[in-house]
Formats: C-alpha cells, structure tokens, sequence
C-alpha cells in the first residue's frame, strides 16, 4: 500500500483545493470522498434523462484569483472571460424587466436616469467597501491571542486601507457595516425593482430577511467575489460547474494527488491528541500524519472524531454553530425553452431574478421564522442550457433554480411539505414565464433536507454555518478555532464552514493549505 | 345565522398557568432554604451565626467557635454538609465519561472507593475541586462546592449515562473525630471498622440505608455520611445518642475551616478563584498553579483541558504557585501580603491561623512564580493587626512548608482505634 502524508476528508471544490495545494508543495495527499463523484453540491449531475445540471451551486462568482493562479486553473482547462459574464435581469410581472450589465450592473437598463445615477454611485460605494474586506477572504482571520508580527502587519494594512477610503467613506463605511439592506437601499435607490434584487442577492443563501441587521454584510461578501479579475461579475461555466471541479481535479491529479471515491470517512483516529489516520465506512484503516476534514464542522467534530475526544467547551460551540439552511433548489427538465416575460435573448441566457421589491424578500422570509415556507418565494432561476446546448437534448432546456425560503425544519415535514413547496414554486415561475408548466419534462426540487441527505450538508447549509457576523471571521467556525487548525494536533478543517464561508471560491481550502504549510503540519 | 361567539378561553387558561408559575415560584418566600438536619440544627444553634452555603443557611457556629474545633480533635463533631453540591452520575459509560471530565484516571478508583479530584475547563482552568465517590462499577457520586449540572450535562453528549442533581435528595453529615469510629460502631454500623481511609459501604438505616465512607475535610479521623433526606432526622439521632459518651457535638463552618487548613486543604473559591466565578482574566488557575498537578493523568484518554495544560507544562507558562507557610511569631496572617525581601509584592495569603495541633503560625498562599517556587527565601508577610483603631503593621518572616501542617496517625489507622 502507499503511504500518503496527507489525508483530505471530502472532495468537494475545497477539499480538491487544499490536495491540490498541499500536493503542488510536494506533499503525498490521497483525498477521500463519500460520494461516487467528487464536487459536492458544484457537481454538474444528470437529472432527468439527457438533461444535466449544476448541482447545487449554478453561478461562478467568487472563485477566488488565488485559487485560479495557485493551481493553475486556466491551464486545466478553465476558461472565463468578460464575454462570459452575464447579466442580472430584475423580472417583473407587468412591464418590462429592469438589468444589471456586466460585472454587477456596470450598466443599468430598464431604470430612469435618476435612478441610473443613484445605482452607479451606490455600486460603486458597495464595490469600494466590499473591496476594503477583501483582502480577508485570502488570510487567515486574525489570531487575538498570539498575533504574529505577519499577522499584525497584515491586520494593519487593512486599517489602511480602511484610511485610504478618507474621512467621509471610513465613517460612513463603519456606520453601514452591521445594517440591514433594506434601509441602505433606501436611503439611496427608488425603484422597488432594483432594490428588491439587492435585497435578494444579500439575503441569498442565509437565514436573514432584508430588515433584518446586519443582512449588508451578505452583500459585501457576494461582492467581494471576482471573475476573471473583475468584482461582482458572475458567470454561468460551459459544462456546469462540475467543470469548475474537472479543473480543479486536472490541477490536483496533475500534482500526484490520488482521489478515491465511494470512500465514506466513519472516523477520524485521534491518540494522545493527535489525529493519526482515518477509519473507512468498511472498516479499512488508513495512516497519515496530517488529517484535513474538508467536510462540516460539526461533523467532523461530533461524529468523526466525537465528543470524547474533543474538551466539553469547544463541543459547546460546535454544537451552537447555526445551520439550517433555507435554500431550496429546482431543477426542470422542459421540453422548450421558456419565455420569460419582457426578457430578450441575452437576459434569458443571464441571471433570472424573482424578487419584486424588498418588501417581497422581507414577507417571503417571515413565513421561515416559523418553520413555514414562502407561499410566493423569492428565486434565481438560470437556464444554462442556452449557452451550453450539450446539457440538454435538441431543443429542450434546463432550468435551475436557487429558491428561498424553504426552511430545513418545516414545521409540517417535507414530506407534506414539499409538493405543497413545489406547487407554490410553479405557480410563481408560471407567473413570470407563462406556459411554463406544460412544458415541464421532468421537475426536481431538493429542499434543504434532501441537500442534506444528497450532498452531506447538515441542515442543508451551503455555507456549512450561518454566514453572519457572529459565525464569521475569527467566529468561524468557533471562537478560538478559526484559523484552520483544531486542538487536535495533526487536524485541520477546510471547509466552507470556516473562514470566510461558503459559495465556489476555493479560499477555505487554500487558506486551509497555506496555514498546513506554514505550520509544517 | 348566529355567530359564533369567541369566549377566549386562553386568557383563562393563562390566569391558571400564571397561579401555577406564581405557586411554584414560592422559592423566593424563603431566601436560604434549610437542610434536611435543619430543626435538629436550630434546636442547637444559641449562636444564631449563620452563613450561605450555596443558597442553603449554615452555621458558621452553633455554641463555641475554639470549643467546636476542639470537638473536632478531641472528640467527635457532626457537621452537615447537606449543602455540598452532589451529582449521580449513573450509566455504562459513566467511568468514560469522569475520565473525560476530570483530571484524575477514573478507572483506577474501584467501586466502593472515593478520591478527591478536579476538572477543568478547555483552557485547563479548575472549575472545581471535589470528591468523588464510586458507589458501583456503573454509578457515581461528585461531591463539589460550585453547581456544574449543565457542563456535566453538556459534557455527556455520546456518553450512554445520565447525570442528576441530587443536593436536595441527599442529606449529608461530616463526622469527625478521635472517637467517630466507636460512635459509628456503637451506633450500631456493624462492619464500619473495616472501612480503610477512601473506603465507602452501604450500611442498614432505618428502613433505608447510608453511605458511609472514611472520608473527610480535617485531616482527622473521621467518616462522612449520605442518607436520603427523609431518613436525615432518624440518623441524627442515631448518632447523638450513641455519641453522648464519646462528646459528640455538632458544630459550625468556623471550626471546620480552621481543621482544614491544619490539614492543609484548600477551599474553591477560597483559596483560589474556579474558571466560571472568575471575571478578571489573571486569576483563574491552572491545576499546576494551586498544587492539583498531582492529579493530572496524561497517560489516560482525553480529559478536558489536557491540551491547555500539557502546552502550559511545555511552554512554561504557568505563572502561580500554591504554597503552605509557616509565619514568625502567633498572629494569624489572614489575607496578608506576601512579599519578597520585604519589599517586591509577590504573592497572598488565602487563609492563616495560629494551629493548635501544629503549634505554628500557618498559612496558605497563592505566590507567583518563581517565588514559592524555586525561589523560597526571604518572603516576608505583612501583618495588619487591628489594635484598638489602629494598625499594628507586622513585618513577619515566612517560610515555605509542606502540607499537611499537621499529620495525625490515627486518620490512617487500620483499625481505627477506639478512644
């Protein structure tokens, strides 16, 4: 048998990343994944006969230029330029739809001039903040207890930064930190249109309503991401994002990583407080002297290596982490593409969004406090197979959706819950494309418990953990271990679930890395 | 058509819930419960001296403070100890899971044997010092001066057992003493002079049964008592009744605390501050730091902290040192200043007395390091004695010693004699 130094827990696009990473620094890495397939939730997966989707994750916006350039992405085949970005179209019901251009919006149609000028000024101030926290995305969060001089030094290049905003923009970049979307866009947009699909696209993926506090930051982080070196740009890949993954997998094998699928990790070995190998679900034991769980926190805590292992205070916090998801997603196998209402050809290739004002987002969350979910749900539909015909058969079309909110524990289950979901989804997309229930081949929705089951994410959470500002930064994934390495010795997380979270980016996984070889571990 | 007239039953239904939650909050109609023992105590108590202990009032004494403590050498003295907080911990895995939680190797300890132990949190801070008793393979008592149910709770998530508050549910007596032994036997505890010190056995009461174990906090000869609260009167009577010849007495905290520090225990939250009370970053405490080390057990499993503590060992960076003291002079140094070479601050003093027993001025202090440490001459105490509204400032040499201050043969002695 080899003999690997490095064992990566779960081969979703981090784990991949951190093999990768580590096996490009000459290390012996053998990632193991549970799964027939690696890339987790950013597989591009057969759903209906002939029709292929994106998984879970259906939009490129955050992998992180890092990640690109570390592993040499473009040279396994990955492939994004301007031309590939593609527009956010605000649908409405009456009238015609309102559209972000470009990198988020670089051109605005569908709006009045006055609201042009306020949105390129807005754009730019959300640009200009989220690019002040960037540079966290790529660091590990600060360690309060023993700061390197590195780490100081880097923390204060962020205060910089921070000054280099000026007076006026330093203040006001503090005030709005911790607000809520709602009321920013208030003070500085009219159009409800506008302001719903920001309200949306800040909210997207967490347990928060737009009125909710602290829901900008969700904005910020979304607008922290980059495509091609270009902030807030999204792409929809060619082949779905499982060839985001192919790329990420050519750059791992490529440095000698070995992959082993069907290879479910029952339990991390700790002795004397080191982690020492793995036990499969077969019972096969395998030795390394480094262990990465790319997986979930919590899981990796409370089933993999267990409570006995771990002290009573740190099972406290892993046990807190919040992780239910709200995100349901929705693939449709149709016999002809669809019509959406007002929306040319360029927009029905781009970013489809149902969230006719922040009021709408606002009352399509309240139901989800309570364990219900949205009778008019809010979405981001794409339909990737205009740009890619090979995920569809000839002349039919794919539809994947990003629906909110469908909580994890619905109150009644999702086994009665989901047709109910499933009816109200329809009925909102008939709404806006019309007739596009009768061309339903074949319709597939996953609600945050089947994302679960499928994928291996608790509570059905992207991110692996809320991503808000009490789980985030030096809170992520528990105070005290947020930097990649755990209390045991040889263990290190990741995942999406630590710094900075969750969404195709790559940056757990190559912080995770970077901190692993730094630390000789 | 007749409509239908909502009666609002729920604001009915509220008014009931709310008479229920006011009835069940009585709690508050008596701000210091009493104890199991508690009319046999205030029958006793011509001091009225009164304390808290943990929401229960004690006596700190009940007649006379010296002539309470010279029960406790002399003769035999019962003290209640109902208030300490007591946790059953029952289960397959309750050994797995005090190893995980305490710092001592729990499956050393045999069903039918007590040890003294401490846990700690993750940072490897004591949260508590106490005893714990194993009354069978599978069941356990922890005995400790602060509440721990929900990180006894918490720390029993993946461990099959169950942990249960039983303060109220068991009433308990300290006896101590040269003549507790012939008390227990003439009482009529058949067996009891086969209990070796940390021992523990069931014994017929009334109906019911005690636990009775050789155990202690006074460095004496002396046994420890548990019995259901309902059996609590019918063993006190017992035992004074059998004691009467042998001058039992039952006595306050005052006299208690002066034995223990002639035995050379320390008191959470006396003589150190436990990780959950502790507001101020420095003065929470490693075992290491307040003379537990002897309990940390590397070689066992995981136990909380043992990273925290094992760093703090390689890393040197633990900071304080717990030490015994023997002070010039007879003035008892209480809460006194230690310094170095009568000048630099190093350290102070948690609890003193002039002991009877030992003869000597003695003291414990908390000193940091290397002061007590490998540094252990010229430390000096500073004495502020009240005399008529005015302080006498004492400037009295101090001299590290060992604990126990005191080391009475008949603690150990098997048989126990009889006096």
């Amino acid at each position: 048998m080899t003999s690997f130094e490095t064992i990566v827990i779960g081969g979703g696009h981090n784990g991949l990343v951190t093999a990768a990473t580590l096996a490009k620094a000459g290390r012996k890495v053998l990632v193991l994944e549970a799964g027939s397939e690696v890339g987790g939730a950013a597989r591009t997966e057969e759903f209906a006969p002939g029709f292929r989707t994106s998984a879970i994750a259906h939009l490129l916006s955050r992998l992180h230029p890092d990640v690109v350039k570390t592993l040499d992405l473009e040279k396994h085949g990955l492939r994004v330029a301007r031309a590939d970005f593609v527009p956010s179209v605000a649908l409405s019901k009456d009238g015609p739809p309102l559209v972000l251009h470009g990198a988020y919006g670089e051109v605005l149609t569908g709006a009045s001039p006055s609201e042009q000028s306020a949105w390129k000024e807005l754009r730019a101030q959300l640009l200009r903040y989220a690019g002040t926290l960037k540079p966290f995305l790529s660091r590990r969060p600060p360690d309060l207890a023993g700061m390197s001089l590195l780490e100081s030094a880097s923390l204060g290049q962020t205060a910089l930064a921070l000054k280099k905003l000026g007076k006026e923009d330093m203040r006001d970049f503090l005030r709005v930190l911790l607000m809520n979307v709602a009321d920013l866009l208030d003070e500085q947009l009219g159009d409800i249109r506008l302001k719903g699909l920001l309200a949306f696209d800040a909210t997207l993926g967490s347990h928060l309503g737009p009125r909710s506090p602290t829901s900008l930051l969700g904005l910020y982080y979304r607008l922290a991401g980059e495509t091609a070196g270009v902030a807030g740009a999204q792409a929809l890949p060619q082949g779905g994002m499982g060839a985001v993954i192919a790329a990420i997998r050519a750059a791992a094998e490529g440095a000698g990583a070995v992959i082993r699928a069907s290879a479910p990790v029952a339990k991390i070995i700790v002795e004397k407080g080191r982690a020492v190998g793995v036990v499969l679900d077969n019972g096969e034991v395998l030795h390394a002297r480094t262990i990465v769980s790319a997986i979930n926190p919590a899981t990796t805590f409370l089933d993999l290596v267990g409570p006995r292992e771990i002290d009573t205070g740190l099972m406290r916090k892993v046990k807190n982490i919040r992780m239910k998801g709200d995100a349901a997603k929705l693939n449709l196998a149709l016999d002809r593409p669809p019509q959406f209402t007002g929306v040319d050809a360029a927009g029905h290739r781009g970013r489809l969004v149902i969230a006719p004002s922040p009021d709408h987002v606002e009352r399509a969350f309240n139901p989800c406090k309570y364990g219900e979910f949205s009778l008019e749900p809010v979405m981001e539909i794409t339909l990737p197979s205009l740009a890619d015909p090979s995920l569809a058969p000839n002349g039919a079309c794919v539809l994947s959706a990003v629906v909110q909110y469908a909580p994890y524990a619905l109150k009644e289950g999702w086994d009665a819950g989901k047709p109910k979901f499933l009816k109200a989804v329809m009925a909102q997309l008939e709404a806006y494309a019309p007739g596009i229930g009768k061309s339903v081949v074949h319709a597939e929705l996953l609600t945050p418990a089947d994302i679960e089951t499928r994928y291996r994410m608790p509570g059905g959470h992207w991110h692996h953990g809320e991503l808000q500002a009490d789980q985030m930064l030096i809170s992520r994934p528990v105070s005290g271990w947020s930097g990649y390495d755990t209390p045991i010795e040889g263990l290190f997380l990741a995942g999406a679930g630590s710094h900075p979270g969750g969404g195709v980016s790559g940056a757990p996984g190559l912080n995770a890395a970077r901190r692993i070889i730094a630390m000789k571990g | 058509m007749a409509r239908q007239i909502s009666k609002k039953p729920a604001s009915k239904t509220a008014n009931t819930v709310v008479s229920a939650r006011i009835a069940a909050q009585s709690h508050f109609r008596t701000l210091r419960l009493g104890t199991p023992f508690q009319p046999r105590i205030d029958a006793l108590a011509r001091t009225q001296d009164w304390y808290n202990w943990a929401g229960y009032h004690a006596p700190h004494s009940l007649w006379d403070e010296e002539l309470e403590y010279f029960a406790i050498r002399s003769q035999a003295a019962l003290f209640d100890i109902s208030p300490m907080t007591k946790y059953r911990i029952e289960g397959p895995d309750a050994e797995a899971l005090l190893n995980r939680v305490t710092l001592r190797d729990v499956a050393k300890l045999r069903p039918g044997r007590v040890h003294y132990t401490a846990w700690c949190d993750d940072e490897g801070f004591v949260l508590d010092d106490g005893t714990l008793f194993r009354l069978s393979p599978t069941r356990f008592r922890l005995c400790s001066q602060e509440r721990h149910l929900p990180w006894l709770l918490d720390s029993a998530i993946g461990f099959d057992v169950t942990v249960e508050e039983e303060t109220e549910a068991v009433a308990g007596l300290a006896l101590q003493g040269p003549t507790s032994f012939a008390v227990l036997r003439d009482a009529g505890f058949a067996g009891v002079e086969k209990l070796k010190v940390f021992d523990l056995a069931d014994f017929p009461h009334d109906g019911g049964s005690v636990t009775i174990s050789r155990t202690g906090f006074t460095g004496d000869l002396g046994y420890e008592l548990f019995v259901s609260a309902d059996k609590a009167l019918s063993l006190w009577d017992r035992l004074m009744i059998a004691g009467e010849l042998r001058g039992i007495r039952a006595i306050g905290y005052t006299a208690l605390n002066r034995a223990r520090l002639e035995a050379g225990l320390i008191v959470a939250n006396a003589d150190f501050t436990t990780a959950e009370h502790a507001i101020r970053a420095d003065r929470p405490r490693m075992p290491d730091e307040i003379g537990l080390g002897f309990m940390i057990d590397l070689k066992k499993g995981h136990f909380n902290g043992r990273r925290a503590i094992l760093e703090a060992r390689v890393k040197r960076k633990l900071r304080h040192v717990l030490v015994g003291l023997e002070i010039e002079g007879n003035i008892p140094a209480e809460h006194a200043i230690v310094y170095y070479k009568k000048s630099r601050e190093v350290g102070l003093v948690s609890a003193a007395m002039w002991s009877p027993m030992a003869k000597r001025n003695i003291a414990i202090a908390s000193l940091e390091r290397p002061f007590g440490d490998t540094i252990v001459e010229d430390l000096w105490v500073e004495i502020y004695a009240m005399r008529e509204l005015q302080y006498q400032k004492l400037m009295k040499r101090a001299k590290v010693v060992a604990r126990p201050f005191i080391k009475l043969d008949r603690r150990t002695a098997n048989p126990p004699a009889d006096f």
